[in-house]
């Protein structure tokens, strides 16, 4: 029970400090911050129960006013702004990140990398993608077209999550609580 | 670490934090139903004198929460000009800032206490589902007290690559920061555990 408490409360934190990284800028001239990857991480390394509780507490954190969403920004007022269905979509991303790790048979850094792809990039983005549409009152296309230059900084996210886990299960095999 | 709330004293600091959120949900409810530039306008002028009732500095700082909020002002400045329907655009930027401002409105005014005490109470009735006020104000606490804990770790790390190396440290903070919380959790735990655990 306590060590269930600790992880999704340190993870939670995790996902804040990997926000004050500071962002690189791609080529193309799109930040992109290690947050995302963060998210992630939660799913890949706590597995999905555990995965999206954390983000979720990280969220609720927010909410109440903390600066801990990439950029400085938090408050009540990022629930308002185009990016909202992110935010909605990163609890369910880390879960189904979780999920793919814990029933795949796959080693671990593949498994993990999948599951990066398939919860931070394919869940996150139907999420993110009709909120941005509904808050800027744009059609789905046009506001696809809108995110698509983020699209190489969450393949790099997406290798580096599933690096960082590998790495993790090699130094800490029976720390993973994704792969009990 | 600091929290958005303002240290400049309002009226709307006093009022309650469930009110305040419940009015903001009215009031954001309403903003999506409103269609025409004037109706919006008239609610965007109404949120900017809130904020400028409340002083010069006040009125900075949510000027400031909103910065984020300009490269979706320009993208959509850009299409609708484009597509020669501003009035469309007008309506959906007045919409986004006035939304935001509201929220920010509440988030400025409202202590991080009061603001978890909602929470609190709000998730009382989880407290049937195998979670308990005590444990979730327990996770509160170690995630604000371990932001700092974690980022000094992250720092040192960097630090520590730096002296090794002349080449930017960039991802390979990545896997010992994620070490680094991990053995956090371990330890955190086993520490409440000898105090006779969560209860």
């Amino acid at each position: 029970m306590e060590r269930s408490l600790t992880h999704i409360a340190l993870f939670a934190a995790l996902v804040a400090v990997l926000g004050f990284v500071p962002q690189i800028m791609l080529a193309t001239g799109v930040p992109i911050t290690a947050q995302s990857l963060g998210i992630m991480l939660c799913g890949t390394v706590l597995g999905a129960r555990r995965g999206a509780l954390a983000v979720l507490l990280f969220l609720v954190l927010v909410a109440v006013g903390l600066p801990i969403l990439s950029g400085g920004r938090g408050g009540l007022g990022v629930f308002a702004s185009p990016t909202v269905g992110f935010l909605i979509g990163f609890p369910v991303a880390a879960f189904v990140a979780g999920l793919v790790v814990e029933r795949s048979r796959a080693p671990i850094g593949l498994a993990a990398g999948i599951g990066a792809f398939l919860g931070g990039v394919v869940v996150l983005y139907a999420f993110g993608i009709p909120g941005m549409a509904l808050m800027l009152d744009k059609s789905l296309t046009e506001a696809a077209l809108l995110i698509t230059a983020y699209l190489p900084g969450d393949a790099i996210k997406v290798v580096l999550a599933g690096l960082v886990t590998q790495g993790l299960a090699r130094m800490r095999p029976g720390a993973l609580l994704s792969r009990p | 670490m600091l929290t958005l709330t303002s240290t400049v004293e309002t009226p709307l600091h006093g009022v309650r934090a469930g009110i305040k959120l419940a009015a903001l949900c009215v009031f954001t409810a309403l903003l999506f139903q409103m269609q025409g530039p004037v109706a919006l306008a008239t609610a965007a002028a109404g949120v900017a004198l809130v904020y400028a009732a409340f002083g010069m500095g006040f009125a900075a700082q949510g000027v400031r929460l909103l910065r984020p909020l300009w490269p979706f002002a320009v993208v959509i400045g850009v299409w609708h000009l484009w597509t020669a329907d501003l009035a469309g655009g007008a309506v959906i930027l007045l919409r986004l800032f006035t939304a935001v401002a509201a929220a920010t409105l509440v988030t400025m005014t409202t202590r991080l206490s009061d603001m978890i005490a909602v929470i609190e109470r709000l998730a009382a009735p989880l407290r049937h589902a195998g979670l308990p006020p005590r444990r979730l104000a327990l996770a509160f606490a170690l995630v604000i007290r371990f932001i700092p804990v974690l980022s000094d770790r992250m720092r040192q790390i960097t630090a520590a690559w730096r002296a090794r190396s002349p080449r930017r440290p960039g991802w390979r903070v990545l896997l010992p920061a994620t070490l680094a919380a991990l053995d956090d959790a371990d330890h955190v735990a086993e520490a409440l555990r000898a105090r006779g655990g969560v209860g």
